[in-house]
């Protein structure tokens, strides 16, 4: 089961729900991964018949049972890099009545609603799922780098090289939590690293 | 003392438009400036009519950064309980008023990337004043005005001489309306809905756009709800420790005011929840007309909105 339940949090933490097929015109599904398994929970021939998904497997094998759902559109990338200006595109020329779902990675869905909300949909008529990795998309407070799939707790930046505390503080501009130095009192005294919700 | 701060002002024009609707324009007594608004916001018009005070919400049409003066349009209502019949009877160029500071309840979104209004009627009212300042900012608009017939068509020739592209209007005598699942269908992402008009459009208007999967965050409205008489009715007010007897043509708010209770209020049309009271005890039925209460809460027996809404029974005690 790609479903994890996620411990009761501080309220910046944002909060997945489950998708469900809602009323409109045009469907846009973005996901990562297992994000996949939430798509196929809800898809039906008719749903599909106005539905765009744009999935990134990510080294996972759900593609070729997303490709036979048979939706209007199906594209299967890289990277999210790489899907973001398809992403942008179909906002771009879509009209109102779009609904937008989006499962999977919790980096994926962030920066994927950040795009919605930058066209225009309110965040609280974006749906989103999460499924698969716990995974986080992590800002380092001090030299603002991003380091993507953070599991562990503390780690280091990918881009200074400091040793980075994993907060439940999140930015939904910057879709990504805080990570701040565990270490800058008393330099080189790191925690062993532990999985983030152990 | 409740409701929003108190203006007094002076009637500088009277002007009728058409067969029903006037216009009011009200200049500060102390030659001041008015506090600017904006588009969308009503200011509360006290009528001294006798013994009765009446307290009508309306729309501010005036450009928002017009300090200078504010200005309402009313639609006489021959049926109504005589707010807008003292309006047009009894006030007169050089009257001295008193009226509220604006208040917002239909206010633009401005994360919008495009604002579509929809007036039906003396609805238009709100959307002269948010057009005035959309088009201080540049902003992107579109109105869809539905009136009864060109006589009846007020502010048609307005709108359409100085906004000819962006203002479509629609005559019901003439048999035209809008197409709504049309106009909904082809509105680009980050289009918010504004709707003011009678309660049928209203309703229309919500119920097409959440069938073709438009988020209720983006659909605004505002209607006005006058109370409506009924029969009378007693009430204990338990803090006040009064018993009150609400006449026929008066609201629950209304005759607690004449009973020198300061109860809250801002709208007075059951929008706004500003009145919203707790009901400590009743024998009878709760005849709720507000849009504020969800339907559970007005089942529930627990609370009511004084400025529209009545009571049919034995015993109505209430915590104000």
């Amino acid at each position: 089961m790609s479903k994890f339940q996620f411990p009761p949090a501080i309220k910046s933490r944002p909060v997945y729900g489950t998708l469900e097929d809602r009323p409109g015109k045009h469907h846009l599904m973005i996901a990562d991964a297992e994000g996949a398994e939430a798509i196929l929970a809800i898809a039906s021939p008719d749903l599909m018949t106005k539905t765009h998904i744009i999935y990134l497997p990510r080294g996972t094998d759900f593609a070729p049972k997303l490709r036979k759902l048979g939706a209007v559109q199906f594209y299967e990338g890289p990277s999210y890099a790489a899907a973001v200006s398809r992403i942008r595109r179909v906002l771009q020329d879509a009209h109102m009545g779009l609904q937008v779902y989006l499962a999977g990675t919790e980096g994926v869905i962030g920066q994927a609603q950040n795009e919605a909300i930058k066209a225009g949909i309110p965040h609280t008529a974006i749906q989103t799922e999460h499924r698969g990795s716990v995974a986080r998309r992590m800002q380092c407070v001090h030299c603002k780098g991003i380091t993507e799939d953070v599991e562990t707790d503390p780690f280091a930046c990918s881009h200074c090289g400091l040793n980075l505390f994993v907060r439940d503080h999140y930015s939904r501009r910057i879709a990504a939590y805080q990570g701040v130095c565990i270490d800058a009192e008393d330099p080189g005294n790191v925690p062993a690293p532990k999985g983030i919700y152990e | 003392m409740s409701g929003a701060e108190k203006i007094a002002v002076r009637v500088t024009e009277v002007t009728p438009l058409n067969d029903l609707v006037t216009r009011f324009r009200f200049e500060p007594l102390d030659g001041g400036l008015l506090p600017t608004f904006s588009g969308g916001a009503h200011t509360v018009v006290e009528m001294k009519d006798g013994d009765l005070i009446r307290l009508n919400p309306y729309s501010l049409m005036s450009d928002p950064f017009d300090q200078t003066a504010y200005t309402i349009s009313v639609r006489r209502d021959d049926e109504g309980r005589g707010g807008s019949l003292f309006m047009h009877n009894q006030v007169a160029v050089g009257q001295e008023m008193v009226i509220s500071n604006p208040v917002n309840l239909f206010s633009l979104d401005l994360r919008a990337k495009k604002h579509l209004m929809i007036a039906g009627g003396i609805g238009i009212t709100p959307f002269l004043a948010q057009i005035k300042q959309l088009d201080r900012a540049h902003g992107n608009w579109e109105l869809h005005y539905g009136c009864r017939s060109q006589a009846l068509g007020s502010y048609v020739d307005y709108l359409i001489s100085t906004y000819p592209n962006d203002t479509h209007v629609y005559y019901d005598d003439q048999s035209q309306s809008i197409d709504l699942e049309d106009l909904l269908g082809g509105q680009p992402l980050g289009t918010h809905i504004y709707v003011c008009g009678p309660k049928g459009m209203i309703g229309w208007v919500r119920d097409k756009a959440a069938e073709l999967g438009w988020p209720r965050e983006v659909v605004h409205y505002e209607e006005f709800l006058a109370p409506k008489p009924g029969k009378p009715f007693e009430v204990k007010l338990a803090t006040s420790n009064k018993v009150i007897t609400v006449g026929e043509q008066e609201s629950l708010l209304e005759a607690m005011e004449r009973a020198g209770v300061d109860a809250p209020y801002l709208c007075r049309g059951g929008a706004c929840g500003q009145c919203e009271t707790q009901v400590i005890d009743y024998d009878g039925n709760f005849i709720h007309r507000d849009h504020w209460l969800e339907a559970d809460e007005h089942a529930s027996g627990k609370k009511i909105m004084p400025c529209v809404s009545r009571f049919e029974g034995n015993t109505l005690v209430l915590d104000r």
